[in-house]
C-alpha cells in the first residue's frame, strides 16, 4: 500500500514537473528552434525552490516527530544516559545550523532569481565576515570536542576494581561466553587447543581455567559495573549492545574490552516497555561473513541476588567435560614439563584499552 | 583585494543583450588567429584509432573517463537496487531474478553472501570507479588545460596510460562479477581477516584476488593522472595565470591530485601486504586464527594495522571525491548568480585547510576498533576541526547567492542541490566525529545516511552539475535544459526521501551490511521505513535514465552551442566551439584578471573574461587594477 502511494506521488510529481515546464521538452529538442531564455522556467524553478523548502521541511519535521519514539533504543546503562544527552544536544546544535543554512540557501535562491534589469551586487570579499563565521563554528566545535573528550575518557577509562568480569568471544557465527568461576580469574586459553568440544581453547593445565564456566546467554547484575572482555577467534566481529550504548570490536589476536553499568534489569525493562518478550540483544556489528546478520546473543540483566544465585549454580567447563580434562592430565603426565602457555593468550597480555589507565 | 562598496548608480539597461558567445570587449589578440594555425596541422589525418581510442588529447581522454564512469554508475546503481529489493521486502521471493543472477538465487531467496558481494561492489564501484575516476578523471582532464590556457596535459602519453590502466582495472573488476565464487564480499573496506581467508567467505577467494589486482591497476592509473595534473598546473599555466588567478575548479583539482598522490600509495602498500598474507603465508594482518576446523599458523599480525593503512587513503579519498565537486560548484554558482564567488581567498584557504586536515583524521573510522582511546581523543579533536573550513565554504556559497541575479540552469540547480546535500550530510559528521557518540552510531545506518549524503549524493550532484555546465564545451551542443530540470527535481527529492529516513533507522541502531534484520527484535520496528527507502531509492535510480537519454541524445541531436553559452569568464570559453587538439587554433590568450569579474560596477556587460586586459575596461577598474592598466 505504501509502495503504491509513493509510486503514485512520484508519478504525479513527474506529471507536475512536466506540465510546469510546459512539455516543451520534445518540441524544443526536435525542432532545434528553442532559444535559451531566462524566463518562465527560471521563475518556475525559483518557486520550486521555495516549495521544496516548505514542503520538504514540513515533511521532514513531521516524519521526524512521527518516528521519534521508534528511534531511541531504551537506555539501560549509566553512561548511556550521558551519551543520550550529548547526542540530542549535538542534534539541537546541528539542527539550528541545518535550518539556518537551508532556509538561507533556498530563500536566497528564490529571492535573488533572475530579474530583467537587475544587476547582481559585486561583493567579492569581506574579511570581517569571514573571521566571524570561522570563529563562531570553531567555538561551537571546541565546546563539543571538550564535552565529547571528557565523556570519552571516562567511558573508556579503566573499569572499577569491583567490576564483574565476563568474556565473550566472537566466531562465525555466534558468540561464546565465559565467566571466571569461583576464583574470579579467567584461565589461560590458546587458540591452538580449540576443537569442536573445547570451543574456547581452554588450557586446562592452567589451574585458574579449571573453574571457568561457559554459557549461551550473557548474565550481568544490575547496578554493578560490568567489564566485558572481548576476543575473536577467526575474523573481526563487534560487540554491539544498543540498549547499553556499548560497542567494541572483537579482534583476533588482540583482546579488547568495554565496561558499563546496567541500570535496569530485564524484568524492569519488560515492564517499562510493556513488552513481556523483550530481551537485551548483543548484535555483531562488523561484517564477518554470510550469516553476519544472524549473529546475536541474548543479554540478561539480573537483580544482584539473582545473579549471585545463578553464578553459584553454574558448572565449570572442566566438570562438564571430564574427558577433555582427562586428556590434559594425561598429557601433563607424559611430558616432563607442563605445556607452556602461549604468552599472547595470557591474561596479562597488553589489552589496548588498558593503555588509557596508565 | 577589492573595494567593497558597490557603485549604486549603474544603469541596468546597459547590460549587453544578444552578445552571447562573443567576447564582450574586442580583443586584438583574437585578430591574428589564422596566422598561428600551424599547431593544428599534424592532427588532420589521424587514424580514428588514435583519435578516439588511444587518444592523447586531454579532451578525448576526459570523455573516455566520463563514459566509462557512466557505465559504472549505472552498474553500481543497479546493484544498489538489487540489495534494496532484499532490504525492503526480505520475505518475498526474488525468483524472477534467477535469469540474471543464476545460482545466487536459491529457492527464491538472495544468497546472503551474494548480498554482501552486492554491497561490496556497489561501494567499490561508486567510490573508486565513478566518483574518483569518473569525476576527477573527467573534469581534471577536461578543465585543467582548458582553464589554465594549456595546449594539453604535461604528458599526453601518461594521460593516455592513465585512462587505459583505469580501463584495464575496470575490466578486471567487471570480470570478477562473473566468477563462480562471486566477487569480493568483505565490504568495500576489505578488512582482513575476512578478506584474507577464503574459508571465511567465498568472495575472499578469486573474487578478492581480482579486486586487489584491479585496485592495484586503478592506483597506477590514479598516480599517472595525479602526477600529470599537478605538473600541468604548476608548469603549463598561460601567461598571466598566476596561482592566485586560477579558477577554484583548478585549485580543487590541483589539491585533489596532491591528496591522491600522497594517499593512494598507502592503499597500494596495504593491498600488497594483503596479497602477501593471502598468497605467501605472511602474517601482517593475521594472528591467532582458528577457522574452518583448523588453527592457522599466522601469528603476531594486526587487523587494526590494515585499518590504519586503509583509512590513511580512505579518508583523504572522501575529499578526493568531494573537492572537485566543490570546485566546480563554486565556479557554477558564481557564473549563474552573475556574482563573484564570495571570499575567493578564503575558498582557497579552506580547500588547503581541508586537504591538510584530511590526512590527520583517518582514525575516526576506528574509534571502537580496539585502538588506544587516547588516539581516539586526538582524532576526535582533529576531525571536528575540519567542520570549520567546511563551514566557511558553505557560508561563502550562501554569500555568493546573496543579492545575485540567479539563472537556474540545470547545472545551477545541481550546484544548489550540492550545497544543500553537503550541509545535510556534513552536519551529521559532527555527531560521528565525536568518539563518544560514535560508540553507538558506528557501523549503523546513521553512518550510511551520513556519507551517502555528504560524499555520495553531493559528489554525484557535482558531477551532474559539471556535465550539464561543460557539455557544450565537450560536444559543441547543449543538453536539453527542461529534461535537466526534471532530472534534478526528481533526483533531489529522491535523494532526500532515501537518506533522511535512513538516519532514523540508524539512530535506532540498525547495523549496516545486514542481509535482514528479522533475527533481531531490536531492529525490526522499521520494516515499513525500509520498504519506503527502497521504493524511493529505486525510483531515484530510474530517474537517472532521463539524464542518460538526455546525454546521448544531445551528443548527436542537441541544439548547437554558441561559443560562450553561459557568459562565463574563464578561458575554456575562448576556444572554438569544438576545440581541436591544441585547444586554441592561434596563440593562447594571456590572462590579466581573476576569474570572477561578474557584474562588475562600471562595466556595461555583466561579465569580463579573464583574458581582457585592464586597459580595455577603464570604466570598471578598481583603483589598484587601474594602476596595473596604466
Amino acid at each position: 500500500m505504501t509502495a503504491l502511494t509513493i509510486l503514485l506521488v512520484l508519478v504525479l510529481l513527474l506529471v507536475v514537473f512536466g506540465l510546469l515546464f510546459r512539455l516543451q521538452i520534445l518540441t524544443s529538442i526536435f525542432s532545434g528552434t528553442f532559444t535559451r531564455d531566462i524566463g518562465m522556467s527560471n521563475s518556475v524553478n525559483a518557486i520550486l525552490m521555495i516549495v521544496f523548502l516548505v514542503v520538504g521541511g514540513a515533511w521532514f519535521a513531521y516524519s521526524f516527530v512521527e518516528n521519534f519514539n521508534k528511534m531511541n533504543p531504551a537506555i539501560a546503562s549509566v553512561h548511556g544516559h550521558q551519551m543520550e544527552r550529548m547526542f540530542w544536544t549535538t542534534m539541537a546544535v546541528i539542527g539550528v545550523a541545518f535550518v539556518i543554512t537551508q532556509v538561507l540557501l533556498f530563500g536566497y535562491s528564490y529571492k535573488y532569481q533572475h530579474k530583467e534589469g537587475r544587476r547582481a551586487y559585486f561583493f567579492a570579499h569581506n574579511n570581517k565576515i569571514e573571521v566571524i563565521w570561522t570563529i563562531i563554528p570553531a567555538i561551537v566545535m571546541a565546546s563539543l570536542i571538550f564535552a565529547g573528550w571528557k565523556a570519552w575518557t571516562r567511558i573508556t577509562g579503566p573499569a572499577p576494581k569491583d567490576s564483574v568480569v565476563v568474556e565473550v568471544m566472537g566466531k562465525q557465527f555466534n558468540w561464546l561466553v565465559r565467566y571466571p568461576g569461583r576464583d574470579m580469574k579467567l584461565g589461560v586459553i590458546n587458540y591452538r587447543m580449540i576443537d569442536a568440544v573445547n570451543e574456547w581453547g581452554f588450557d586446562l593445565s592452567d589451574k585458574s581455567a579449571l573453574d571457568d564456566f561457559t554459557t549461551n546467554e550473557i548474565h550481568v547484575p544490575k547496578g554493578v559495573p560490568v567489564l566485558i572482555k572481548i576476543r575473536s577467534r577467526d575474523v573481526l566481529h563487534a560487540v554491539y549492545m544498543p540498549n547499553f550504548r556499548v560497542q567494541m570490536y572483537a579482534v583476533p589476536g588482540m583482546p579488547t574490552r568495554f565496561w558499563f553499568t546496567p541500570t535496569l534489569s530485564t524484568d524492569e525493562m519488560r515492564a517499562k516497555l510493556g513488552n513481556p518478550k523483550f530481551n537485551y540483544e548483543l548484535a555483531c556489528n562488523q561484517l564477518c561473513g554470510g550469516s553476519h546478520f544472524a549473529m546475536k546473543a541474548t543479554v540478561i540483566v539480573d537483580e544482584p541476588d539473582d545473579y549471585q544465585n545463578w553464578y553459584a549454580s553454574q558448572q565449570s567447563f572442566s566438570a562438564k567435560n571430564p574427558d577433555v580434562l582427562a586428556a590434559f592430565q594425561q598429557k601433563a603426565k607424559t611430558l616432563a614439563q607442563p605445556v607452556a602457555a602461549e604468552p599472547e593468550a595470557k591474561e596479562t597480555a597488553p589489552a589496548p584499552l588498558a593503555a588509557a589507565s596508565y | 583585494m577589492s573595494d567593497m562598496t558597490p557603485k549604486p548608480n549603474l544603469s541596468p539597461s546597459v547590460e549587453a543583450k544578444g552578445g552571447l558567445g562573443t567576447a564582450p570587449v574586442p580583443s586584438t589578440e583574437h585578430g591574428d588567429h589564422l596566422l598561428h594555425d600551424d599547431h593544428d596541422h599534424e592532427h588532420h589525418d589521424q587514424h580514428w584509432l588514435w583519435k578516439y581510442v588511444f587518444s592523447q588529447d586531454h579532451k578525448q581522454i576526459a570523455k573516455q573517463f566520463l563514459i566509462t564512469g557512466m557505465f559504472w554508475a549505472i552498474l553500481g546503481g543497479t546493484l544498489s537496487s538489487l540489495f534494496r529489493l532484499q532490504l525492503g521486502w526480505p520475505e518475498s521471493s526474488l525468483q524472477w531474478l534467477t535469469p540474471f543472477l543464476g545460482h545466487w538465487i536459491q529457492a527464491g531467496k538472495l544468497n546472503p553472501e551474494f548480498y554482501l558481494a552486492l554491497v561490496t561492489m556497489h561501494g567499490t564501484i561508486m567510490v573508486f570507479f565513478v566518483l574518483t575516476a569518473g569525476l576527477s578523471g573527467t573534469f581534471s582532464n577536461f578543465l585543467i588545460p582548458l582553464q589554465l590556457g594549456a595546449r594539453d596535459m604535461a604528458s599526453g602519453f601518461m594521460n593516455m596510460l592513465s585512462y587505459w590502466f583505469f580501463f584495464l582495472s575496470s575490466v578486471v573488476m567487471f570480470s570478477s562479477l562473473f566468477i563462480e565464487t562471486g566477487p569480493a564480499a568483505a565490504g568495500w573496506t576489505i578488512y582482513p581477516p575476512l578478506s584474507a581467508l577464503p574459508q571465511a567467505i567465498p568472495g575472499s577467494g578469486t573474487g578478492m584476488t581480482m579486486w586487489l589486482m584491479s585496485m592495484a591497476l586503478f592506483i597506477v592509473s590514479q598516480l599517472l593522472g595525479g602526477v600529470n595534473y599537478v605538473t600541468t598546473v604548476i608548469n603549463l599555466r598561460t601567461r598571466g595565470m598566476s596561482m592566485s588567478k586560477m579558477p577554484l575548479t583548478i585549485w580543487a583539482f590541483f589539491l585533489t591530485a596532491i591528496l591522491g598522490i600522497l594517499s593512494f600509495p598507502v592503499l597500494f602498500s596495504a593491498a600488497l601486504l594483503l596479497i602477501f598474507d593471502r598468497s605467501f603465508g605472511t602474517s601482517f594482518f593475521l594472528s591467532d586464527i582458528y577457522i574452518a576446523g583448523q588453527a592457522l599458523s599466522n601469528q603476531g599480525g594486526s587487523p587494526v594495522l590494515f585499518q590504519h593503512l586503509f583509512w590513511f587513503l580512505g579518508h583523504p579519498e572522501v575529499y578526493i571525491v568531494i573537492m572537485p565537486a566543490m570546485g566546480m560548484v563554486s565556479e557554477i554558482l558564481s557564473t549563474n548568480a552573475r556574482k563573484p564567488i564570495f571570499g575567493y581567498r578564503a575558498m582557497i584557504g579552506s580547500l588547503i585547510g581541508i586537504s591538510l586536515l584530511s590526512f590527520v583524521v583517518w582514525a575516526h573510522h576506528m574509534f571502537v576498533t580496539g585502538m588506544n582511546p587516547f588516539l581516539g581523543s586526538v582524532f576526535m579533536f582533529l576531525t571536528l576541526i575540519i567542520a570549520v573550513p567546511s563551514g566557511v565554504k558553505v557560508f561563502n556559497w550562501l554569500a555568493t547567492l546573496w543579492r545575485g541575479n540567479i539563472r537556474f540552469t540545470a547545472a545551477m540547480l545541481f550546484s544548489i542541490g550540492f550545497v544543500s546535500l553537503f550541509i545535510s550530510g556534513g552536519l551529521t559528521g559532527i555527531i560521528l566525529g565525536n568518539a563518544t557518540l560514535d560508540i553507538q552510531m558506528h557501523n549503523t545506518y546513521f553512518v550510511v545516511a551520513h556519507f551517502h549524503l555528504v560524499m555520495g549524493s553531493s559528489a554525484f550532484f557535482g558531477l551532474f552539475a559539471g556535465v550539464y555546465h561543460w557539455f557544450p564545451k565537450m560536444f559543441g551542443r547543449m543538453m536539453d535544459e527542461k529534461l535537466g530540470y526534471i532530472h534534478f527535481w526528481l533526483t533531489f527529492i529522491g535523494v532526500y526521501l532515501v537518506f533522511m529516513p535512513m538516519h532514523y533507522v540508524g539512530i535506532a541502531g540498525f547495523p549496516r551490511r545486514y542481509y535482514a534484520w528479522t533475527g533481531f527484535d531490536s531492529f525490526s520496528q522499521f520494516a515499513d521505513m525500509n520498504k519506503f527507502i527502497s521504493i524511493a531509492a529505486i525510483l531515484a535510480f530510474l530517474a537517472q535514465f532521463i539524464f542518460v537519454f538526455n546525454f546521448f541524445y544531445s551528443i548527436f541531436r542537441g541544439r548547437r552551442a554558441s561559443q560562450n553559452p553561459w557568459r562565463s569568464t574563464t578561458l575554456e570559453w575562448t576556444t572554438p566551439i569544438e576545440p581541436g587538439h591544441g585547444n586554441w587554433p592561434g596563440e593562447i590568450p594571456a590572462v590579466y584578471r581573476w576569474p570572477y569579474d561578474y557584474s562588475k560596477p562600471g562595466s556595461d556587460v555583466d561579465f569580463i573574461p579573464q583574458h581582457i586586459p585592464y586597459s580595455q575596461t577603464q570604466s570598471s577598474n578598481l583603483p589598484y587594477e587601474q594602476e596595473l592598466a596604466d
